[in-house]
């Protein structure tokens, strides 16, 4: 949680740029795969070479439709592009086409979900198209810099959001909402640290029950969810040590420096950066038929929140293990996946959100590349539920289908591990328990009640786990009571 | 409108051009026509009109997200003054560190 002083408060806006997932870039037709040899993915559009025109990418516009609707926002057709005027070599235009005026995505909300159970929603202020830059490295050529342009001119869209969240916390919560729906909709592949999803936050502070806002400063470079928490945190309790000791705030871009864990000025500049915005005159306003939109808008799949009443509904699940599945759009089809083949939703959750997410957790793997297959894991959980094998048992055979990949039935033959449900077999061994603990017994008959437990365990230790503990407690009662 | 020494040095500065001090009278003098023209402009009725961004009335065409330019960075790195590893060399510019 949270620490910083009671009387305090924060007030929080972020930016988060993402990468579009298309195949060529914004105004041009070359490739925007990631890691390819510098320089070979820039052509003439992208260097900005003279006479060059920019020809618009029809795909972003589907994908900011998308977004526009996921996020409860209005579509601005006719929607402009403006000319963002800054030097910098990994810009060779000497200016990046942005949007101003007419964003293509405007006025729309977000409802995320805290910890505690609550619903908070956050105001979008915008969300615009603009062209990525391209990278500098200052390493290795003595006193000069390399520019690759590969990147210059991929599609980014940027949501930006109101000053409506209020904690380290809330920040988190909206920056993964944001992550869900991009995956969801499939238009970008949201890898922080690939740079897909880039986030910048813009903090003040204020006293409890003020109406003004404190002054703001805009901390750059974030690039992981545990990251944003951090920085955020690091930012709120720096300002309000500043205020208290009677400073200032200083209105300036900081860089979240992650090692140390704090956030530094960035050079401040001697005159407020002027970007001198105005319409871009290489591109026309861009009209968004009804047609388009409607035919756009029926290929939104279904998303996160209603995937999550769906999982209620359909698997009486309940609110928390929905949100957790539905949040991510892999793990939602590997859990339907699951339940198609074991039938038991209940169980399959349980199951993918406790064992599967912790070897996937020790293993750093994202749930596609899980070493056992829904289907796989599905038998796992039909095997109990026919009471072939215990609980207990399974979560053995979960370990040895984890690391072998061998099948179900393949592992409980092998190692014999079916539940013993032969209730002659069972009620021997508890006898034999009876007869070799005459003291407990004794104890147990004089109204020591707790040893129950104990001649349940043993009875379970003598069938080496296998004996169905629902029989052996039912047997037990009976013969103890004799 | 008046313009300050003040004002005409960030316009400078942002438009980075170097101006001598001697022809700081005479560019005051023009710029500040300039606004003025801007501050009769502003005066028009303009609540009726709708706004424009482009002076053609036509919108603008897409294209297909195709990828049709291929690897020419041979062809394009040979006007460039210095290249090293398939990267453009410029000189050394870091924003970002003090």
């Amino acid at each position: 949680m949270t620490v910083f002083n009671e009387s305090w408060e924060a007030v929080i806006g972020l930016e988060i740029h993402v990468q579009l997932a298309t195949n060529s870039k914004l105004f041009s037709g070359a490739s925007t795969n990631f890691g390819a040899l510098p320089n070979t993915q820039a052509c003439n559009i992208d260097l900005a070479l003279p006479g060059v025109l920019p020809v618009l990418n029809e795909e972003v516009l589907k994908m900011a439709v998308k977004l526009g609707k996921a996020l409860n926002a209005n579509i601005n057709s006719p929607t402009s592009f403006a000319r963002k005027n800054y030097f910098y070599p990994d810009s060779p235009k000497g200016y990046q086409i942005s949007q101003m005026d007419k964003p293509i995505v405007e006025d729309g909300f977000l409802d995320i979900e805290l910890e505690d159970g609550t619903s908070k929603r956050i105001g979008v202020t915008r969300a615009h198209l603009e062209e990525d830059a391209g990278k500098s490295l200052h390493e290795d050529f003595e006193g000069q810099s390399g520019i690759d342009l590969n990147r210059a001119g991929t599609p980014l869209i940027e949501i930006v959001s109101e000053p409506d969240i209020n904690s380290p916390e809330e920040a988190v919560a909206y920056l993964k909402s944001i992550h869900s729906i991009i995956r969801y909709l499939e238009i970008s592949d949201g890898n922080m640290a690939e740079g897909s999803m880039r986030c910048d936050a813009n903090v003040s502070v204020r006293k409890i029950g003020s109406d003004e806002l404190g002054t703001r400063t805009e901390t750059k470079n974030v690039n992981s969810f545990r990251f944003v928490e951090k920085a955020i945190l690091y930012e709120i309790e720096r300002q309000i040590s500043e205020i208290e000791s009677g400073n200032t705030i200083t209105q300036e871009t900081r860089l979240y420096d992650s090692q140390a864990n704090t956030t530094r000025p960035m050079r401040t500049k001697e005159y407020a950066n002027d970007y001198r915005y105005f319409p871009e005159p290489d591109l026309l306003p861009v009209v968004l038929e009804d047609k388009f939109i409607k035919e756009t808008l029926e290929q939104m799949p279904e998303m996160p929140n209603e995937k999550k009443l769906r999982f209620v509904n359909e698997y009486e699940l309940s609110e928390y293990d929905s949100s957790l599945l539905a949040a991510d759009k892999d793990l939602a089809n590997f859990f339907e996946e699951v339940t198609d083949e074991s039938k038991s939703a209940k169980l399959s959750a349980n199951w993918i959100m406790g064992e599967l997410s912790a070897e996937l957790n020790k293993d750093n793997l994202h749930i596609l590349n899980s070493k056992i297959s829904a289907k796989q894991l599905g038998q796992l959980i039909k095997r109990i539920e026919d009471s072939t094998i215990s609980g207990k048992i399974a979560k053995d055979v979960f370990e040895k289908m984890w690391s072998s990949g061998d099948e179900v039935d393949a592992i409980i033959e092998k190692e014999g591990l079916q539940q013993v449900t032969d209730l002659s077999e069972i009620e021997s061994m508890v006898d034999r328990v009876i007869n070799e603990n005459p003291d407990q017994l004794k104890q147990y008959l004089s109204g020591k009640d707790r040893l129950f437990g104990f001649f349940v365990g043993q009875v379970m230790k003598e069938s080496q786990g296998k004996a169905n503990p629902a029989q052996v407690n039912e047997i037990l009662k009976e013969k103890l009571k004799e | 409108m008046a313009l300050s020494d003040k004002e005409l040095n960030e316009i400078a500065y942002l438009a980075r051009i170097n101006i001598d001090k001697d022809s700081f009278p005479a560019l005051k003098g023009e710029l500040e026509q300039i606004l003025d023209l801007f501050e009769k402009l502003n005066l028009a009725e303009t609540d009726e009109v709708e706004a424009m961004s482009h002076p053609l009335n036509l919108s603008q065409p897409t294209r297909p997200d195709e990828v049709t330019e291929e690897d020419q960075r041979e062809k394009l790195q040979e006007t460039a003054p210095s290249v090293q590893s398939g990267l453009f060399l410029v000189p050394k510019v870091i924003e970002g560190e003090n």
